[in-house]
């Protein structure tokens, strides 16, 4: 699971107000490379949740070369670009699971598959 | 799958889509060509902008990734859900280049609202017409899953939805089911008037009502045939009632076939209260 997923999922537990952002709890980290496209940066980024973002790469620990709120005009700074493609598309969560904020349900990431199937009592 | 099988009425989802049937997504030439024919006239349906920008889109029932890999071809990025997880296995083999999350469509997308700009399904929707387990009522998961997928789209982006329904009461479920939740849009059938060709699309959109795009191959011209067929939620055969009572044909037939063979000039034994009885058992 990459940190993009990471961003737009959300918890979707029948009841569940504050469902966003998911923890993660990390057993092992990989790293894939991916196509550097600056255009798909620009286009995605006003849509990244950053603070969630921030945790995420924290706990990730891809966090370096981030700053803690950054403009549009970062966008042009190669240097971050860099540094947010990385923690964006190429770091993958292989094992390890996503914390429900409000109720703490665990949902295990296996091969780098989040499992988010959900019990009968919980839709 | 044999022919005229329909591998909605074998066993739910994440059960049907086993190893076996997994692999045949990878090695069956036909299934691929089928797929990625689907996938292509999907892309062209969601009429996205062509200014070379990658967009972030959604691959419902991604399977193997067989459709996500069209999407890749195309250049944007996307990220597929599906409830199998053999098929999930074989997608990461296959190291596809998006991201995969094991999810049942009927429990809604676990998603962020407004932050896809599109989404595709191929042949997968139509699943959500089964009950697969004594809590699952279709309607129910059909709301939620709309729902979810209305949320999650930003405004003006599209949903092509490729779905296989067994007759024209479920189309029109599904179809009610997504205007309910307040997609605009309808359903485009291609080929109409082949039974082999014919494809059915439906195209849902966020916000602005744009005209439902055009099909392919109208210049048929017969009228399409009222299916009397009745909507059949829950019907799998394997639950078919067997044939009532035993293959022992009774008294009338006896009589029947007596007096048939005296017609012909047999001479047949007189009707008589023992006539069509089981013999005592002699011991």
């Amino acid at each position: 699971m990459k940190l993009l997923t990471h961003n737009m999922l959300s918890c979707h537990i029948k009841g569940v107000k504050n469902g966003y952002p998911f923890l993660i709890e990390v057993i092992k980290v990989s790293e894939h490379e991916a196509d550097f496209d600056p255009d798909f940066l620009k286009h995605i980024f006003p849509r990244i949740n950053w603070p969630a973002f921030l945790q995420a790469a924290e706990a990730m620990g891809c966090r370096e070369g981030l700053p803690e709120a950054p403009t549009e005009t970062a966008l042009e700074d190669e240097q971050f670009q860099k540094a947010f493609h990385h923690a964006l598309l190429e770091v993958t969560l292989e094992e390890g699971s996503l914390v429900c904020p409000e109720t703490s349900r665990k949902f295990p990431v296996a091969k780098g598959i989040p499992n988010m199937l959900l019990n009968e009592d919980e839709c | 799958m044999g022919k005229g099988e329909r591998p909605e009425h074998m066993a739910p989802p994440d059960i049907f889509y086993n190893e076996d049937e997994a692999r045949k997504y990878t090695t069956n030439s036909r299934m691929i060509a089928i797929q990625a024919a689907l996938t292509e006239r999907a892309l062209e349906l969601l009429a996205l902008p062509q200014d070379g920008v990658p967009r972030l889109l959604l691959d419902l029932g991604c399977g193997s990734g067989l459709s996500g890999e069209a999407l890749s071809e195309a250049g944007h990025v996307w990220m597929g859900l599906d409830i199998s997880t053999a098929m999930l296995d074989v997608a990461a083999e296959r190291e596809v280049e998006g991201d995969l999350v094991l999810n049942d469509l009927g429990h809604g997308l676990p998603l962020r609202p407004g932050s896809f700009d599109g989404a595709i399904s191929i042949s997968a929707v139509q699943w959500l017409c089964n009950a697969d387990r004594s809590g699952h009522d279709p309607r129910k998961r059909m709301k939620r899953f709309f729902e979810t997928l209305y949320a999650c789209l930003r405004r003006g982006a599209r949903a092509v939805l490729q779905i296989y329904p067994e007759n024209h009461l479920q189309a029109e479920m599904l179809v009610a089911s997504a205007m309910k939740v307040g997609f605009s849009g309808g359903l485009v059938v291609d080929y109409p008037h082949s039974t082999r060709a014919k494809k059915y699309f439906l195209v849902l959109m966020v916000g602005t009502s744009t005209a439902v795009p055009q099909a392919k191959g109208l210049d048929g011209s017969e009228p399409e045939d009222e299916e009397a067929a009745q909507i059949k939620m829950a019907g799998r055969d394997r639950f078919k009632r067997r044939k009532t009572g035993s293959g022992v044909k009774g008294r009338d037939w006896v009589l029947k076939k007596k007096e048939q063979m005296r017609k012909k000039g047999y001479d047949i034994a007189p009707d008589t209260k023992y006539t069509g009885r089981k013999r005592k058992r002699i011991v």
